[in-house]
């Protein structure tokens, strides 16, 4: 359309795909409301980016008939949606209660040290994000850890936590338990 | 206590206990067919609230008297099944999700249609993935067998229950956090009343139950109230999952009657303390319920009998021993440091209070604690809270209480933790020593712009602050 070329507002490339959209407004009739279903479509999009940025948030917002700015709200109070993406596997290391009294702590650091990052960063191969975890639930396990493919790692010890992250290494696992 | 037969956990032992057909195969459903069939909705409460049923999450709030609170007049009810299991050490609502899910969603089926609510959802926490895809499988099996959708065996009852998932927020589990987390905002509790009940999720009644006690409503209906009543103590009657971790030979999640102590628990069920060693603590119900100290091992664990030895109540059952190497200063570091985390920063006292007692406690921890720090923490920690009446909701109790119990029960090594652990770099200056009593410095100790004040200006001056010579 030609002609609408110069009077139509400056429009972006959508970030959004429309499969990953209609996967969102088929989540609508399952509320009552559209903005209930904010923290779903926050992780469809963060699935498929591994990242919530600022363009996706004012998409979900239009999807949604929200303001990107009530988007935002709600996912900036999660602390889960990262704005730039992510490794390709999301690792969750306890520090909670049970696994701290097994020495949760200092996995973590022995993890971080290992890898040459800090809690909550990912390696230079984009390959793992560690992050530290208040109680995963999965104190049977403890110390234990987490992947983001659903994947429990424990009772860790500096050993077996070595053996877990070269596995992490290579690659999501998401098959079905 | 050996006649005691397993409920809940009968069937986590059997292969693919999460399948519909071994589910069936065990009686599965039928309660529910019982209840839809044969049962007025207000007859199911009614058992319900005979049993005496207490909610398993934590507050154990009777579940059939929080059912009769919804208005009698209403046109639509909805279900919230929490599953949002945060509190450290607990993982007994996992268990039953991934090991035997149709018995929740036969529960959940059971409770919506006395409550008459035909949409549930269940919340569920993002970290539990496995009891995702679990939860998901079986609901579409159980939806492909007729056990949910429309006309649910033959009674004319819908019912649509949908998986909402969070996002690692612990204070979703709180009720109405978590409502307002349903409804796609951030999970803030809000101020009641009004309740739930009256006016919940989408401002419509709502009901918010936990995972175990809706798995308890099967057994009650087929099994009927008197067998209900004769598990557990007085004010605490049946089943219950009790989850063990920390120090203990074995970490596991066991069912019991209501009542079990915690010692029995430990050394039965447990495999006593690990590496030969003594308990020198146990937590009784998730950190927010405080610490019981050696001595108090011998407490039954249930609703009642734990508001003895000074514990906020049973929680959600889920006992962390500590040995008797542990320092409680690290305890509480690590408590503290979780409800500063966790706080989700609507009530003052709590997100200012628990973020205070954290960096006190790691000041301590780290050699700069001082004697009077602990009457401080206390003051704090009798001043945030529903109890005081400072905060819409009860993490902030659950904040106050590792440290309230603490206190209570251990002054004495936290004392000698800060005599023996001074370090240098954390000494107390003059300056601050000056500050805390309300002492002018003079200009000999300190020569900061606050306290020696500010060079006066000519009139008109608009140089910023900080930029001018002092």
């Amino acid at each position: 359309m030609p002609a609408d070329v110069t009077t139509a507002p400056r429009t972006r490339i959508p970030m959004l795909s429309e499969p990953l959209r209609e996967q969102i407004r088929a989540l609508f009739p399952r509320y009552p409301s559209k903005r209930a279903v904010t923290l779903p479509a926050l992780h469809v999009v963060h699935e498929h980016l591994r990242c919530v940025p600022y363009q996706a948030m004012a998409e979900i917002a239009e999807l949604l008939e929200i303001t990107p700015a009530e988007v935002h709200d709600t996912m900036s109070f999660y602390g889960f949606f990262p704005q730039a993406p992510i490794g390709d596997v999301r690792v969750w290391i306890c520090r909670s209660i049970s696994c701290m009294l097994r020495g949760g702590d200092e996995l973590l650091e022995h993890a971080c040290k290992r890898l040459g990052i800090e809690p909550g960063e990912t390696t230079a191969d984009g390959k793992l994000t560690v992050e530290y975890a208040e109680c995963l639930g999965i104190c049977d396990h403890a110390p234990a850890a987490l992947a983001d493919d659903g994947r429990v790692f424990g009772p860790l010890d500096e050993t077996t936590l070595g053996a877990m992250l070269d596995e992490l290494k290579l690659g999501r696992r998401d098959e079905l338990p | 206590m050996s006649t005691f037969e397993p409920v809940l956990s009968r069937n986590w032992n059997l292969a693919d206990s999460h399948a519909l057909r071994v589910y069936e195969s065990r009686g599965g459903y039928q309660a529910a067919r019982k209840s839809l069939t044969t049962m007025a909705p207000d007859a199911v409460v009614n058992l319900v609230k005979d049993s005496e049923l207490r909610g398993r999450g934590g507050a154990g709030f009777p579940c059939g008297l929080k059912w009769t609170f919804l208005p009698k007049d209403r046109k639509e009810t909805l279900m919230c099944a929490n599953a949002d299991e945060s509190e450290p050490a607990t993982f007994n609502n996992r268990y039953l999700m991934e090991k035997d899910p149709h018995q929740f969603l036969e529960g959940i089926l059971i409770a919506c249609f006395a409550t008459r609510a035909s949409t549930a959802y269940i919340y569920l926490r993002y970290e539990y993935i496995r009891a995702y895809r679990i939860l998901e499988a079986a609901i579409a099996e159980a939806r492909a067998a007729g056990h949910l959708g429309k006309n649910i065996h033959g009674s004319g009852f819908n019912l649509d229950i949908w998986v909402h998932r969070g996002a690692g927020a612990y204070i979703c589990g709180e009720e109405t956090g978590l409502i307002e987390s349903l409804e796609g905002k951030r999970g803030w509790p809000r101020i009641k009343p009004p309740f739930p009940a009256i006016e919940g999720a989408f401002r419509k009644p709502t009901v918010v139950n936990n995972v175990e006690t809706l798995c308890c409503v099967p057994h009650i209906i087929e099994r009927g109230v008197s067998w209900f009543k004769s598990i557990g103590t007085p004010k605490s009657y049946g089943p219950k999952l009790y989850t063990i971790s920390g120090h203990v030979n074995k970490q596991v999640c066991v069912e019991l009657p209501l009542g079990i102590t915690c010692r029995a628990l430990i050394e039965e069920h447990g495999g006593g303390v690990w590496k030969g060693r003594k308990a020198k603590a146990a937590v009784p119900g998730g950190i927010s319920m405080g610490l019981l100290s050696a001595d108090e091992l011998d407490t039954p664990l249930d609703f009642e009998s734990l508001r003895k030895p000074g514990c906020l109540g049973l929680g959600t059952a889920a006992v962390t021993v500590l040995d008797d190497q542990t320092r409680i200063i690290d305890y509480l570091h690590n408590t503290c440091r979780f409800f500063a985390h966790e706080s989700c920063g609507q009530c003052t006292p709590c997100r200012e209070g628990t973020g205070w007692l954290a960096k006190m406690v790691k000041r301590i921890r780290s050699g700069g604690g001082r004697l009077e720090d602990l009457d401080l923490m206390l003051n704090l920690a009798n001043n945030m809270g529903i109890m005081p009446g400072t905060t819409i909701c009860g993490l902030a109790d659950g904040a106050a209480w590792p440290i309230k119990n603490a206190l209570a029960k251990f002054r004495g090594e936290l004392e000698d933790h800060i005599r023996t652990h001074q370090s240098p770099a954390l000494e107390v200056s003059r300056l601050q020593q000056d500050i805390a009593r309300g002492r002018q410095a003079d200009d000999g100790r300190a020569r900061l712009p606050i306290l020696v004040g500010l060079p006066s200006r000519p009139a008109g001056s608009r140089q910023s602050p900080g930029t001018g010579s002092v």
